[in-house]
Parts: C-alpha cells; structure tokens; sequence
C-alpha cells in the first residue's frame, strides 16, 4: 500500500466549540442512550409485530419467536374492526373519534382566537384583571365540573337533541379554553404592534384587522394548538365517557378499555385494536414533530 | 366495506355541519359587531368588545358555575342529604380512600422524580450526539400514544401467560420461577404495609415514566441547546471536567425548565385515570389513585358527594403546584 504514503494527515478544522462539545459525549453517555432508547421501543414492536401473527401463534408463543418463524396476516385487524362492543363493530368507535375529535379541536381555538384578539388589540376598563381571571382558571382540574356539567347537561334548561356528540365537543371546548386563550394571546399579542396601528389609521375595523391581517400571521401558533387539542382530544377517555352517554356516541378509547375488561386474553384482537387507536396520532406525530413539539413547548418552556 | 362508506358520509356530514356551524358563527359575530358599530360611544367599543369576548366568556362560564357547584357538593352524601364535612372526614379515615391517597402521593414523588432524572440525563448525553433526533424521537414517541394505548402495551409485556415478556425474562432466572401475577400483586415483594403501595402500583407506574420522560428530554434538550457554548468553554478553561461544567454551570442554568418539567409532570400525574382504568381494572388491587376514585365514585358508584370531595382534593393539591409553576416561568423570564 504505497499510495497511503503520500497522504497527509487529515487537518483538524473542527472549532474548538465543537471539539469541547463533542468530548462531552462520552462511548459510555452514547451507549446510553442508545440503551434507553431501544428499551423504550420494545414494548410498542412487541405490540407492533404481534398484531400482525395468527392467532395460534399469538397465544402461545412469545412475539420474540417470530424473528425466526416470521409469519404475517392482516386477519386480527380485519377481526377487531368488526369486533362488537356493546353491540357496535369497533370500526364504528374509529369514526367516532373522528366525528368527535376534530370539531373539538376547531370550535375552541376559533373561540379563543376572538377572545385572545381583544385582550391583546382592544381597549377596555379591566382588560388585564380579566385576562388575569381567565389565566387563573387553568389551575381548575375538569375533574371539579364533571359531576355538576353533566347535571347541566341532563337538565331541562339543556336541549335533549344536543346530547351525546354535541356535549362532547361542548366539554372540550370549556376545559381548552383557558390554555387556548392564554397561549393565542401570547402569541397574537406579540405581532408587531406597528403593523395594526397602520390598519387602524387606514380606517380598517377590529373584525377587519382580525380576519384579514392577525389570522393569516397566526397560522404557526393556531396550527401548533391545533395539533395538540387534536390529539388530547383523540386520546381522551375521561371526558367521552362521563359525558358521551350510550356506547353509539363513544370513542375508540371507551372500546379498548371495555375489551381490555371483558376480552383480557384475546390479544390478536386487543394488539390490533390497540394500534388502530395509535395510526393517527403516529402519523400527526411523525410528520408534523415541529408543530407537535412547539406546541408542547408553549405549554411548559415559555408558559 | 359498506359501512365505512357509510361512515365517510356521516363523517362529510359532520364536517360539513361544523364548517357551516364555524360560517355560521363568524357571519352572526360579523353581523353583531356591525350592530355594535351603529351604537353610539361609548356603548359602541364596549359592545364589540362584548362581541369577541362574549363566546369565550360564556364557555368559560360553563367551567366557574360547575366548579362552585362541585364544592358544595361535595358537602353532601350519596342520598343528597347535608353531610357536613362528612366526605372529608372519610377521605382521611377510611382505610380504602388512605389507601389511594397513599398511591397518589408516591404517584406524584416518584414518577415526577425519574422521568424528570431520566429525562436530564438523556438530554445530557444525546446532546449533539450522531443520530441525536433519532434516538430522541424513539425516547419521544410514547408521549403520542393514548393511556389508553399505552395500558394495553404494558398489559402485553405484564401478562401472566408465557408470551408476557417481563414472565419470560423471570423464567429465565436460575432454578424454577412461578408465574407471576405482576398487576394483581398488591403487596410490596410479599410484605404488606399501609405506607408502601403493591408492586403492581409501581409496575403501573413504570408505564407513565415510559410516557413523561420522553417530554422531559425533549423540553430539557431543548433548555441544553439554549446554553451558551462560551459559558461551557470558559469553565472548561478554568480547568473544570465535563462533569464539574455540566453540574456547575449547565444545570444552574437550565433550573427554570427542570422546574417546568417537574410540575408539569406532578399535575399530570396526579390527573392519572385512564392508565387506572386499563391496567388496574378501574382501581381494583388497590391501585386506585384520587383522579380515578372520583371519577369512580362520581359515576359508576353513584356517591356524588364522595366523588365531589375527590375533585376538590384535587384542586387542592394541583394549586399549589401550579403557583409554584406560575413563580418559576416569572423569575425565567426576568431571569433572561
């Protein structure tokens, strides 16, 4: 190997920033990490990989076997969608969540967005005092308005027709409200103040202002919100099932917990099922990780 | 699939309904603030102001009044006859609600204690690491996943039969294992105490650290890569190891966030339910929690008085924490 003589040695032209950097990521911090993180993953591919095994070979062997007897059907998630639960196919409670969780996440934030418009950009006697009130109120746990909500909910001032969907969408958007306002305020309060004033001097009203200039520049800060109210709310079980009533108007989260009390041991139904309930948020989550991730940093970094 | 024919049309439908509805909504606020607009001043700016507040305001109430409600409630029994502090009182004497304020309150110590620790030491060493997102986001992605999601993974991995992966690894031990029950196991390795929860509360527990500690990492990484490389270099210069600058310089200075994290983490944990309801069969073997008994209590058991008394003891306990939070994010801000 005589061509390796003429090479210089490689010039090291990393900066010193990141060489005092780099060290500090020792073999041992790495293998860490790297540890942790494969433990972390293991029990959602044992759930992954199992899902897609028979059924006589998901109950009595372990889902490690199937590296070296790799056998895959798509039959337990046809099973699970056509699976009944309280007299209803599981696919119903999929659409469901659907039918529930996305009004839930719209309604609140359109809301909030008004609200947050004028605690930022219109003047009046006692603004921040009631803004202050309405910060507060995200110290009340929706555990403290169940019991009293669905009374309210159940009562003669309440239209029947409106039970059911409809008073969930209604829950969600009472408990998002305080943290939507909050936040929407944060952000639409912090536009530069320039670009208002001009409209304002042009003669262009609040709802112009509004609609025309601080919605299309909020986008970012609604989209983040969006995404997390969305997957809060696909998620949920507490607040479906105090306030959804019968099995019809239920999510997939209510379907799960039933099977898993009443089906225990049928995993190539509950493996499937289970990961039904997660495609979505898996998706949300991997393709939109920077809305998903700001918004969880709004929420806690910058409060 | 006919019925998912089906329900993509009720799907559209609601679609359509709540797009009409939103439409709806912005027309009848377009045509209330022109109202208010022909008023004279200075009912003229009150009344718009009224108009983009007047909905938040009126959902906010529909949280105010059943909170007041709930606090009298509470001071009723399961008949609806006056109970005094009656509810109170058995929350603090009875030995089945001692028991989930016992859950809860090592539920809120020791799940906040390591996921946050976890989270900082991953944070730490995935720091501008080769396939740091990667790693990251493997560490991240059980945050995604519903409790409920996240119950049935870990009832998976707890099961009694021989493809439970935890009753796998216990065969393996040297000489011959039972099969373990792990979340029916509600004493601590065979020793029963009325201080220290059952082995299947910790097991429970494993799940939720499974899920925050992924939030911890991915808010404290973001805290780390905030810390100025200067501050870092300069003790290094001083002569410091890379554990002495970590401990000394980049933990002071990241505080703000641990904070964050740990009373983000605590609320959430005292709120724990639906992982109550999926792994501990609703509360049963003594691993009920406060958020899961009042909503056990308030529904199922139809002790609507109890149940109230729960959910203000949560409140309770969920004040403070969030003052402390509240505190904290002020003295970050100034702090910068």
């Amino acid at each position: 190997m005589t061509a390796t003589i003429n090479e210089t040695p490689p010039v090291d032209l990393t900066p010193l920033a990141t060489k005092v950097a780099r060290k500090a990521t020792s073999p041992i911090g790495r293998l860490f990490v790297w540890t942790l993180a494969a433990l972390w993953t293991v029990p959602t591919m044992g759930l992954l990989i199992s899902s897609f095994r028979p059924e006589d070979q998901i109950k009595t062997t372990g889902w490690w076997t199937w590296f070296t007897n790799p056998s895959v059907t798509l039959e337990n998630y046809s099973g699970v969608l056509d699976n009944k639960v309280g007299g209803l196919p599981f696919s119903d409670f999929f659409w469901n969540t659907v039918r529930i969780a996305i009004p839930a996440a719209i309604i609140p934030i359109s809301i909030a967005a008004f609200a947050a418009y004028a605690f930022s950009w219109m003047k009046f006697k006692g603004r921040d005092l009631l803004f202050v009130m309405v910060v507060g109120l995200m110290v009340v746990p929706l555990q403290m308005c169940l019991i009293p909500l669905l009374q309210f909910f159940g009562g003669d001032f309440f239209p029947d027709q409106l039970e059911g969907v409809t008073t969930i969408w209604i829950a969600h958007a009472i408990f998002g409200m305080p943290l939507a306002i909050f936040l929407l305020k944060n952000f639409i309060g912090s536009l530069p103040s320039e670009v208002i004033e001009a409209a304002r001097v042009d003669g262009a009203s609040h709802m112009t202002i509004f609609m025309k200039i601080v919605l299309p520049l909020s986008v970012p800060a609604l989209a983040s919100l969006a995404i997390f109210q969305f997957l809060w709310v696909w998620n949920d079980l507490l607040v479906a099932k105090v306030f959804g009533g019968g099995a019809e108007n239920q999510p997939m989260t209510y379907a799960m917990v039933d099977m898993v009390g009443n089906k225990g041991n049928e995993w190539q139904l509950l493996t499937a099922g289970a990961f039904v309930t997660m495609i979505v948020p898996l998706i949300v989550f991997l393709s939109l990780q920077r809305y998903f991730v700001r918004g969880l940093l709004a929420g806690s970094v910058k409060g | 699939m006919n019925q998912g024919g089906g329900h993509m049309i009720e799907i559209l439908k609601t679609l359509m309904i709540v797009g009409a509805g939103l439409l709806g909504f912005v027309t009848i606020l377009g045509a209330l603030y022109w109202l208010a607009s022909q008023l004279k001043e200075p009912w003229r700016e009150r009344a718009r102001v009224a108009v983009f507040v007047g909905p938040a305001m009126l959902l906010l109430a529909g949280l105010v009044i059943p909170a007041l409600f709930n606090f009298r409630f509470s001071f009723y029994d399961r008949r609806e006859d006056w109970y005094g502090f009656g509810n109170y009182v058995d929350i603090f004497t009875k030995e089945d609600n001692l028991i989930v304020m016992r859950n809860t309150l090592w539920w809120g110590v020791l799940v906040t204690l390591s996921s946050t620790v976890i989270g900082v030491i991953i944070a730490r060493f995935a720091d501008r690491m080769r396939g740091e997102p990667i790693a990251k986001a493997l560490i991240f992605l059980p945050t995604a996943i519903s409790l409920v999601g996240a119950g049935v993974i870990w009832n998976f991995v707890y099961s009694p039969k021989k493809y439970g992966l935890l009753n796998s690894m216990w065969q393996l031990l040297p000489g011959e294992q039972e099969t373990q029950f792990w979340l029916q196991d509600n004493t601590f390795f065979g020793f029963e105490s009325s201080f220290i929860p059952g082995l299947n509360t910790f097991f429970i527990m494993v799940v939720i650290i499974w899920i925050q500690a992924g939030f911890a990492t991915v808010v404290i990484s973001a805290a780390l890569k905030g810390v100025p490389d200067d501050l870092v270099e300069a003790a290094k210069i001083d002569g410091a190891t890379d554990r002495q600058a970590f401990y000394k310089v980049v933990l002071p200075y990241i505080k703000g966030t641990i904070i964050t994290v740990a009373t983000t983490t605590t609320i959430a944990v005292l709120k724990i339910f639906d992982i109550i309801q999926t792994m501990g069969k609703g509360g049963s073997f003594d691993t009920s929690t406060i958020a899961n008994e009042m909503y056990e209590q308030g529904f199922p058991q139809d002790n609507k008085g109890l149940g109230a008394a729960w959910a203000v003891l949560l409140f309770l306990l969920v004040v403070p924490i969030v003052f402390v939070n509240a505190r904290n994010q002020k003295a970050m801000r100034e702090g910068r």
